[in-house]
């Protein structure tokens, strides 16, 4: 896991993960991006502040969760902070495993609980100043989605 | 906002005293990022140390009111009102997360 302020090559980080490791048989991935817009205004740039400490701490619990939930080989995380800006790359999640089912589930758990648990704080700039991103219930449904049993 | 300004003061103050931290809008509407200071009597819990924050008045209680979404950690877990706190304990109060 990794948190960071300069960007990440994702076939690199791909090639790594899977390096040498013939059980691999699937990789699943997700790549968040700032968008040039949010709630209808137009964003230029983005701050990224987090808790030092215990974002590491959270993301290794996020990935420890997700590996004992599903039969997936390795899982990467990399976050960055700082001053971003749109089309700039945020976050990049990566699980590989022997097949596709398990990867991509376990994909799609880290993200969910990576926004609702890892402690990150989006501040983005508008036309009309700067502005802390409000936290989307629809987040909170997504992440909830997981606490139902699912094997 | 660097380690060293959330982290400063850490040692001298570790084991007599409750270290609190702000992070995002609560660090810049409550206009600091961390402080320290000895557990006040008859606070145990994640709740009585957001109340007796809340008491301080003006931002501190518009922010902390109760049915405001604020998150609390402590010693970097996530945590809830029950959750008890004791001298040594770093405790963080930060909005819902927006990572990712």
């Amino acid at each position: 896991m990794r948190v960071q302020t300069e960007d990440f090559d994702v076939g690199g980080e791909i090639a790594a993960l899977r390096r040498g490791n013939p059980t691999v048989g699937a990789i699943a991935s997700f790549i968040g991006l700032v968008r040039d817009v949010n709630e209808g205004d137009r964003v230029s740039e983005m701050t990224l502040e987090h808790y030092p400490g215990m974002t590491e701490r959270a993301l290794e619990q996020i990935v420890a969760q997700a590996k004992s939930r599903w039969d997936i080989i390795d899982v990467l995380v990399v976050h960055r902070v700082g001053r971003l800006r749109p089309l700039d790359q945020i976050v990049l999640v990566v699980v590989a495993g022997a097949h596709r089912g398990e990867a991509f589930a376990a994909c799609a758990f880290v993200m969910d609980y990576l926004k609702t648990q890892a402690p990150f704080w989006k501040k983005e700039q508008t036309p009309e100043g700067a502005r802390w991103v409000e936290a989307r219930a629809a987040d909170d449904q997504a992440a909830e989605r997981w606490s139902e049993p699912t094997r | 906002m660097g380690d060293s300004d959330v982290y400063k003061g850490l040692a001298v103050e570790q084991g007599s005293a409750v270290r609190v931290l702000y992070f995002a809008r609560l660090k810049e509407t409550l206009g600091r990022d961390a402080e320290s200071f000895p557990l006040p009597p008859g606070v145990s819990t994640v709740a009585g140390l957001r109340e007796h924050l809340q008491s301080r008045g003006g931002a501190w209680a518009t922010e902390l009111a109760p049915g405001n979404a604020v998150r609390v950690a402590v010693n970097q877990d996530m945590a809830t009102g029950d959750t008890r706190i004791q001298a040594g304990d770093e405790v963080a109060f930060f909005p819902p997360v927006t990572g990712g």
